[in-house]
């Protein structure tokens, strides 16, 4: 068993606590369940359920901290945890940037948990590869797919009185139809909290249609095009961009948000005034945790509001040592827009480039938020409204920093999944001038 | 690793309790130093060979794994977080009916193992019927009971942490005198204790260290708003902690003063260069974009190969079984019925798992299959492909090429890439000579920024140090480049490469792949490169 009830998971906390003869003691019980399933070359590869649960002890003598894990939940073994923890904090040197285990928080508990994401079955997932599979088979295309289910909770307790306890479920699903010649490639992806609002054979056509209307791609020059981003083609690029908003690195001169002469961005307007994002625990589209990695209570967190910079993550060690008050980091990203769909925004585009995702994105240079990477799976050209005919994918070198001022028109959000993001994100497919493509990619 | 569990490891502002699951529970430091005894391990696995036999396996593998791992990361004065920890468990994987099943126990007991064995059996079964053709599975003869040992001088888990400790912070105090606005360094320490017994009658017991020690070092110019940061040039390496006491023959000073070097490291020593480095780069002049003549350092090298032929040469990806996620590749099975001329006749690049110090050597690999070198590309025509017993036959191979790998017990084995590295040129030459022959060029050092597209054809990368090579000579450093490639021309455009004495590794600790993904540590040597007419951009920007 990996899903431990409330009362279940705090009687194990309660007893590290207790057991604990440190200074302090915080202690945190994950356990989850999650099942998967992958196809390639329209035929099931892999399958696969996995479980697992898991605690961490961390206890402080003065200022020398230790860790220890266990997976076991005996009496014997949570002594053994909390024992090996308080040794490694013995020989640990101390740390100047220690800080105390946090105070008693108030948690409002947040929309994570979703009945039948958790009661996903294998036949479910095996039903999804189905629903790929067989209309490609049919069309002669290509399907290849990863479809993930997770159902987990998470308790955290400390020495200090605090506790926390929710439940959490979600799904991810990709899926890439390739011509069978390899001259066309069209993607979909579907990111949800609930699967009952996840449809494979609607999605599917999605990634078939593209495949299909991606064939022979005409080649356009390099150079600054207006394009229409769909959401998954910019939350790696916005995702990316947060890392510069630590406070520590925005004071230290080195980040984007470091002011010149010294300082940060905090208040500065920087983008245009109608990107606005926030982050909200208890958004019922992308509801996360509502505490942080540090147990912090996470809060409803204005992070860019009409382009004007109004967050930046400060540690607790950083905002004790700038005066500051140190929140909870959030867990989404929610960006407003407005209530076009992505073929709204081609309808009113007279010239430009539908971009369906972006690949490999990393960065060039932090300085300016410079990153590079390709698009993929489905780039057409657009004139007077109409998808004319697919194009080569481009490689971009672009900053977000400056694509959030070259906004001409926001849709409205979706919730995406990002492999290497660690936020759950609300983004909305945007209409951008001038973003810059350096390279063309023969890649389909 | 994928990247955000390498942010939640090294983030500053993480808790200390977020401990990325893939690293297993964490253990105390001794607990590093102790083993599973062998014939504990060969035990478990005739239980689990016979149980799947007996369940009607035709084929069963068992892999009873230890993975240990340590990691201390430091800024400045402060160490940031040190980790301990263990992952151990038994795989197994079976055709049965024609089909390929897996399962995994961190349970170690007969019972939990047999049971597993079972499953694994009942999971083949179930997707035989999806299944439109048997497995194929090119021929291994079992070699009995053997072990292996990568060849380490200094076990790195038997260091005290202290020692660790006051290594780096001496590193980065060293820095901070030479100017460094910050630094942050790291070190990486890797044991895998694999045991793998197969019904092809092999017990194959591996004991795989390896060892990287990254750094940044940062510059900032508060008044410019300005800064750079220079990394470490060190390598990953299949090495002892003996990698990290500097031997002098090591040191190797390429023209223009930058210092790389070999099979060992002056990580102190490197962090004063990159101190110095990192200040230069605030005033160093911004690239000129166009087309230049490139010297690339093994340093930076190793990566180029990794993404624009380790990468395009994995025989899964060329069939589309990684279409969904990592991409296919242009590198069809037609091009190589054609004789492909991938790069110019001084490109010759081989696959080889059996060169000492390297992060993929091991004497067997995840499958018993005898590890060995082979040829990619030969003098510029594609002559060979990686692949693993289930797909030798796709390429009219008789064996495995031996490059098969899981990261851990409890993930399924498959095709992951061999060391790939570029063969060094035949005749005598040394990266100064190359360099005097050189007009219009840049030296570049280290590697960067890196990125490529789905079927491996455009890239981008940047690196650590770029040099304005005029006339021959070596003359100052330049900033804010990045070349943009087309795989086939990039390497038909190599005129080239310097001899063995200039010969070097690279490589990578947390390569990805698959779903859900894995890891896997892959080095890539090559000597000083030449690569004429190559297109570099510029990659300053103005925020306004």
């Amino acid at each position: 068993m990996s899903i431990y009830t409330e009362e279940q998971a705090r009687a194990i906390l309660d007893k590290v606590i207790k057991l604990s003869k440190a200074d302090q003691c915080s202690a945190s019980l994950n356990g989850s369940s999650g099942g998967n399933i992958r196809y390639a070359l329209n035929s099931v590869s892999t399958s696969g359920h996995v479980s697992d649960a898991s605690l961490a002890v961390e206890v402080a003598f003065g200022k020398r901290v230790g860790t220890a894990t266990i997976n076991q939940f005996d009496d014997a073994s949570l002594e053994a945890v909390v024992r090996r923890a308080e040794e490694l904090a013995r020989l640990a040197p101390e740390n100047p940037e220690f800080v105390p285990a946090i105070d008693k928080q108030a948690y409002k508990a947040s929309g994570t948990f979703h009945d039948k994401t958790a009661k996903v079955t294998p036949e479910y997932r095996a039903a999804v590869a189905a629903a790929c599979i067989e209309p490609c088979r049919k069309d002669k295309l290509v399907a290849a797919g990863f479809f993930s289910d997770t159902h987990n909770f998470d308790a955290i307790a400390n020495s200090k009185g605090n506790f926390g306890y929710q439940q959490s479920s979600w799904m991810d699903f990709t899926c890439t139809v390739r011509t069978d010649d390899g001259k066309g490639s069209g993607w979909v992806a579907r990111n949800l909290g609930d699967v009952a609002k996840f449809d494979a054979k609607s999605d599917i056509q999605t990634a078939i249609q593209k495949a299909k209307g991606s064939v022979d791609a005409k080649a356009l020059e390099p150079g600054k095009y207006t394009v229409i981003m769909e959401p998954a083609a910019t939350a790696g690029l916005i995702s990316f961009m947060m890392f510069g908003f630590d406070a520590r690195r925005a004071d230290e001169g080195r980040s984007f948000l470091s002011k010149k002469g010294g300082g940060n961005k905090l208040g500065e307007k920087l983008f245009d005034e109608r990107v606005s994002i926030h982050a909200d625990p208890w958004d019922a589209d992308a509801a996360v945790l509502p505490w942080d990695n540090e147990g912090l209570a996470r809060e409803r967190t204005p992070i860019v509001t009409k382009g004007r910079i109004d967050y930046l993550h400060y540690s607790r060690y950083w905002a004790h040592k700038q005066g500051k008050k140190a929140i909870g980091q959030p867990g989404n990203l929610i960006m407003l827009g407005g209530d076009k769909s992505t073929m709204d925004l081609v309808k009113g585009t007279k010239k430009g480039i539908l971009v369906t995702r972006t690949w490999y994105i990393r960065m060039v240079d932090p300085q300016t938020v410079l990153l590079t990477g390709l698009t993929r799976d489905g780039t057409f050209y657009i004139e007077n409204g109409e998808i004319k005919y697919p194009i080569k994918n481009f490689r971009f070198n672009e900053s977000p920093a400056i694509m959030l001022n070259n906004i001409e028109e926001l849709g409205k959000p979706v919730r995406v999944g990002d492999d290497e993001s660690p936020f759950v994100m609300m983004i909305p497919p945007m209409k951008i001038r001038d973003f810059t493509f350096t390279s063309l990619s023969d890649a389909v | 690793m994928d990247r955000r569990d390498f942010l939640k490891l090294t983030g500053a502002g993480l808790g200390a309790l977020v401990i990325p699951a893939f690293y297993g529970r964490a253990i105390a430091a001794e607990a590093l130093l102790t083993k599973i005894d062998v014939a504990t391990k060969k035990r478990l696995a005739d239980v689990a060979l016979g149980a799947a036999r007996s369940g009607g396996a035709t084929y069963c593998d068992v892999r009873i794994g230890r993975y240990l791992r340590q990691f201390l990361v430091t800024r400045e004065d402060k160490v940031q977080n040190v980790v301990n920890t263990e992952s151990s468990g038994v795989g197994i994987r079976v055709i049965a009916n024609g089909a390929w099943g897996f399962a995994a126990s961190s349970d170690m007991s007969t019972d939990a193992v047999a049971k597993a064995a079972r499953q694994a059996v009942a999971i083949a079964k179930a997707n035989a019927r999806l299944q439109a053709k048997p497995v194929q599975l090119a021929p291994v003869k079992g070699v009995g009971e053997v072990s292996w040992a990568t060849p380490i001088v200094k076990n790195a888990m038997e260091v005290p942490i202290k020692d660790k400790v006051d290594l780096l912070l001496g590193v980065n105090a060293a820095a901070m005198q030479a100017g460094a606005s910050f630094v942050n360094s790291t070190l990486f320490l890797v044991n895998e204790q694999k045991y793998f017994a197969s019904t092809d009658g092999s017990y194959i017991d591996q004991d795989v260290h390896r060892i990287w020690a990254p750094m940044q070092v940062t510059a900032v110019d508060k008044t410019s708003g300005k800064f750079r940061t220079r990394d470490g040039l060190s390598s990953p390496r299949g090495l002892g902690f003996e990698y990290l006491d500097a031997k002098p023959a090591d040191r190797v000073e390429l023209p223009g003063g930058a210092v790389v070097y070999r099979d060992s490291y002056d990580m102190k020593a490197d962090a004063i260069a990159a101190a110095k480095q990192a200040k230069e780069k605030l005033s160093a002049p911004s690239v000129k974009p166009g087309k230049y003549d490139l010297a690339l350092d093994p340093s930076h090298t190793w990566l180029t190969i990794h993404e624009s032929v380790g990468h395009p040469l994995e025989l899964d990806r060329v069939l589309g079984y990684e279409a969904n996620y990592a991409g296919t590749s242009f590198a069809t099975l037609d091009k190589w019925k054609d004789k492909f001329k991938y790069g110019s006749d001084q490109v010759t690049i081989f696959a080889d798992k059996t060169q000492p110090g390297t992060l993929g050597a091991v004497a067997y690999d995840d499958e018993g299959v005898k590890t060995q070198r082979w040829d990619l590309i030969k003098d510029g025509v594609l002559v060979n492909y990686q692949a693993i017993r289930d797909q030798a036959h796709i390429l009219g191979l008789k064996e495995s090429q031996g490059c098969c790998y899981a990261d851990s017990w409890s993930s399924v084995q498959f095709q992951r890439m061999a060391n790939v590295s570029l063969a060094p040129g035949k005749a005598r030459l040394s990266p100064a000579e190359m360099i005097k022959g050189i007009e219009n060029g840049i030296y570049i050092i280290g590697n960067g920024s890196f990125s490529i597209d789905q079927q491996r054809y455009n890239a981008q990368f940047g690196g650590q140090l770029f040099y304005e090579i005029k006339n021959g000579e070596v003359t100052r450093q330049i900033e804010d480049v990045a070349y943009q490639i087309r795989t086939p021309e990039f390497w038909n455009a190599c005129v080239a490469v310097c001899d063995e004495s200039d010969y070097r590794f690279g490589g990578s600790f947390f390569d990805g792949k698959g779903q859900p993904g894995q890891v896997s540590a892959v080095s890539h040597g090559s000597a000083t490169a030449r690569f004429n007419g190559i297109n570099v951009i510029n990659t300053a920007r103005s925020l306004g």
